[in-house]
């Protein structure tokens, strides 16, 4: 079987699991970009470990996660090297010193302080938003997800397609077992002892079946929900929807206070960039 | 007088992709709390007349009326879908489909979270449609946990939660189990007279829906109305065969042995017919035909041995499995929805691997035969055809088997000309496969592994979803091909007629195990595997029992034998 790359919901009993999704969606959305904003190092590292802590909390186990969170290492230090490798002189452009380790800032290939620190601020970049967006898909019922999504003012057809995917992805996957295992019987290799190109062509034999399959579920689903009324009005109201609790105005609360620290910092550092080197 | 809730007046319905008017002249109307069974054959205009009156023609089908609808006051043409869904709940064929929220509890409430009904409302209501349809336990699950029965109670509540006065079921019993199909139409029964609903099914099963006490029954061929009448006095007729359709078991045997259906009274039900002469009339009959005792020669072709499979997860599928297919056999393979049917098949064809024990196919061991090699000596034909398609014409379909096996180009057409003609498909073999009927297109499938040569077919629910004519064109076509070629055939099923006309033997699945293995009329009079399985009896045994034959198990066969016979 394939790892599991999509994380699924885990019911367990803690705080973050009683917050509404919209709240732990918002919370991911804002902190989010102002952390994708602001350069200043000491910021990011407090929400780093802010979200280390609630990760902690989540009781989320590492075996539920080891899979993607292996993907995102694996992407964020490949990153990095591009980044590097593309521009190693853009530390000392930003923070205008330069401090070299070696190297010289005339030539292209140098590594300065600068550079190294502009570069960890990338990676804390990538990192602080990991704890939070997995606990934002962990701890939240998927039944929630399109009702968060719709508080937060997404429209909720667009909404509600996310229900409708997660709903039939069994589905599909279902379908794409049965046709792929009828199509081997016929004789297509798609197993790893035949070549690319008939395994490419084996897949297409699978896929055209698969297409037609699901054009034919969509249009059942689509009569389905409207026969009950889906798309009547311009607002509709979520079985699964969470009242916003104390706990939740707290949350709303702590997490504007993050922004406005973050904000205010730009004001500190005249400008997004925190520099240590002035 | 009572004003109809649905009322058709000369009305005609063309869709704007055909040539043809699929309704033509339909006068009707349903009165409230009235129980109507809308019958026909695939494309008669039934699911086109269900599609009227809740809404989707015209305002998902587009279209030309001619005439006019009315439900409930509303003129179909002129109100929106919406507006008519209040009025008209409606059950769809494939439950699963109908299933679009996370959980059943979202299900349930779905169109209410459409018309922005507050959530402590929707609670509330769910709560108690929860209870009616008896689904409290199961709120927090998801449709993959679930039976098809489940599903559709989940289905039901979701439409009657709006409190629509009608219910419209679009062939309610295609996707159940036979026990499940039953329970299914008790509780619609039983909905209905406490709901005071107006009931409207629509299905080419005419004997399994007149379990629930239907008002009427109305039959529909071309597109136009040519029964409406109780079903007594329908059934009194010839009329439900005459019109390609299947009549009620026990009326056809009971006329097989001579009895005259005029002279019975309350022949609505098996349960319930009675005329002074059947009893004689069946006892006379049975003494006097004797069983063909033709014991056959028979070579094993397939052997399982112990055979036990679980998933990776530890889950134990099938356990201790033994079973030995003969050549030239037809069997059917039964069992409840989830009991490893499936698995079977698949550790057959090779998809999975048993965790232990051996198959011998030919007393050659299977083990060292990969998925392709297999597959030229036994054929597997899912249910549904549209999943193994995967080429536009015939000729290309039935033949990619064979290119893949490398096979010279002469060869190929001489080999797929000669399994087209088989299957009476040459005529058609430079068709795009898109103009094909569901059954040409399962012939297809059919001839597709064919021309593989192989010894045995498994066929997953041959005749699943189709009306009796065409169900008896698969049927005769798979015995054609089973004498013509000496195949061996196994079919997996939950149609007893089936099981009972077509298998001389039927193995029971259950628990992972074989818990019978007999023939068929054996396995349907036996209350314990009945109930394990998740199988019904059919009226030919109830018809039996009622009237004090020796052994019902014997005149069944006896009956059977002499239906084959007259075939």
């Amino acid at each position: 079987m394939a790892k599991q790359l999509f994380v699924g919901y885990n019911e367990r009993n803690t705080f973050l699991h009683r917050l509404s999704g919209s709240t732990k969606l918002i919370g991911f959305v804002s902190l989010s970009i102002i952390g994708m904003v602001t350069f200043d190092t000491r910021f990011l590292l407090g929400v780093l470990i802010f979200s280390i802590i609630l990760f902690w909390k989540s009781q989320i186990k590492f075996s539920e996660i080891s899979f993607i969170i292996k993907v995102i290492i694996g992407f964020a230090a490949f990153n990095l090297l591009l980044v590097y490798l593309f521009a190693p002189g853009y530390g000392i452009s930003i923070y205008g010193t330069h401090h070299m380790i070696f190297g010289n800032p005339k030539h292209y290939f140098n590594l300065s302080t600068e550079e190294l620190l502009y570069l960890f601020n990338v990676l804390l970049k990538y990192t602080f938003a990991v704890p939070l967006a997995l606990i934002f898909l962990l701890t939240t019922e998927p039944s929630e997800f399109a009702a968060s999504l719709n508080k937060v003012g997404i429209s909720y057809k667009i909404s509600y397609s996310v229900e409708i995917a997660l709903r039939y992805i069994p589905n599909v996957q279902r379908d794409y077992r049965t046709i792929s295992l009828a199509q081997q019987a016929r004789g297509y290799e798609i197993s790893k002892k035949a070549n690319l190109i008939t395994r490419a062509k084996g897949a297409i034999q699978i896929i055209l079946p698969l297409i037609f399959t699901s054009l034919d579920r969509i249009e059942v689903v689509s009569q389905a929900m409207s026969l009950r009324r889906f798309g009547r009005h311009n607002k509709r109201t979520w079985y699964m929807a969470r009242r916003f609790k104390s706990a939740d105005y707290i949350a709303l609360l702590m997490i504007l206070i993050i922004v406005v620290v973050g904000i205010g910092l730009f004001k500190v550092n005249n400008g997004r960039f925190w520099n240590p080197f002035k | 007088m009572v004003e109809p809730l649905i009322s058709f007046r000369d009305f005609s319905f063309k869709y704007d992709s055909q040539a043809e008017d699929t309704l033509k002249d339909i006068n009707l109307d349903i009165y409230p709390g009235e129980k109507v069974l809308i019958a026909g054959a695939s494309g008669s205009g039934k699911s086109t007349l269900g599609r009227v009156i809740n809404g989707l023609i015209p305002h998902a089908f587009p279209g030309v009326i001619k005439g006019s609808c009315i439900v409930n006051g509303k003129d179909v043409a002129t109100s929106s879908l919406f507006d008519l869904s209040f009025d008209v709940g409606t059950v769809l064929q494939d439950p699963d489909s109908q299933f679009v929220g996370l959980t059943v509890a979202e299900d349930m409430a779905f169109s209410l979270e459409n018309d922005k009904i507050p959530q402590s409302q929707m609670k509330e209501a769910v709560a108690k449609w929860a209870n009616t349809l008896s689904l409290n336990d199961l709120l927090k699950s998801s449709p993959q946990e679930i039976s098809g029965g489940q599903k559709q109670r989940v289905a039901m509540a979701g439409v009657l939660i709006d409190d629509s006065k009608i219910l419209l079921f679009d062939e309610p019993l295609a996707s159940l189990d036979p026990a499940a199909g039953l329970k299914s139409m008790e509780l619609i029964d039983d909905l209905a007279s406490k709901q005071n609903l107006t009931v409207i099914i629509i299905e080419h099963r005419i004997e399994e829906v007149l379990h629930a006490d239907i008002d009427r029954l109305i039959v529909l061929r071309d597109g136009k109305i040519v029964a409406d009448d109780t079903p007594t006095a329908i059934l009194v007729t010839e009329k439900i065969s005459q019109l390609g359709l299947r009549e009620p078991l026990y009326l056809g045997a009971l006329r097989h042995v001579g009895v005259s259906i005029t002279d019975c009274q309350d022949i609505q039900h098996v349960e319930t017919i009675k005329s002074p002469v059947i009893d004689e009339k069946l006892k006379q009959w049975t003494k006097n035909v004797e069983l063909s005792n033709s014991v056959k020669e028979s070579t094993d072709l397939l052997i399982l041995k112990n055979i036990g499979f679980s998933y990776d997860n530890g889950k134990q599928v099938i356990n201790n499995l033994n079973l030995t297919i003969h050549r030239g056999e037809m069997v059917s393979l039964v069992g409840r929805n989830g009991t490893g049917k499936s698995t079977l098949s698949n550790l057959i064809t090779g998809f999975l691997t048993p965790t232990t024990g051996e198959m011998l196919f030919e007393n050659e061991d299977m083990s060292r035969l990969s998925v392709k090699e297999r597959a030229s000596k036994i054929g597997y034909i899912l249910q549904d055809p549209n999943q193994m398609i995967s080429k536009t014409t015939v000729f290309e379909e039935v033949s990619s088997g064979l290119v893949l096996r490398a096979v010279k180009n002469d060869t190929i057409q001489e080999s797929v000309y000669d399994i087209l003609k088989v299957c009476g498909l040459y005529e058609m073999r430079n068709w795009p496969i898109s103009a094909l009927s569901f059954g040409q297109k399962k012939r297809v499938t059919i001839a597709a592994i064919l021309v593989l040569n192989p010894e045995m077919l498994i066929l997953d629910e041959p005749t699943a979803g189709q009306d009796y004519e065409h169900y008896t064109e698969i049927m005769s076509f798979l015995e054609g091909l089973l004498k013509q070629r000496e195949l061996t055939i196994v079919l997996i099923t939950h149609d007893m007629h089936l099981m009972l006309e077509y298998t001389t033997r039927t193995i029971v699945l259950g628990e992972g195990h074989i818990i019978m293995d007999d023939e068929p009329a054996a396995v349907l009079t036996n209350d314990d595997i009945l109930k394990r399985a998740s199988l019904a009896k059919t009226s030919l045994y109830t018809l039996a029992d009622r009237f004090g034959l020796p052994s019902a198990d014997d005149f069944v066969a006896k009956f059977i034998e002499s239906e084959r016979r007259s075939r």
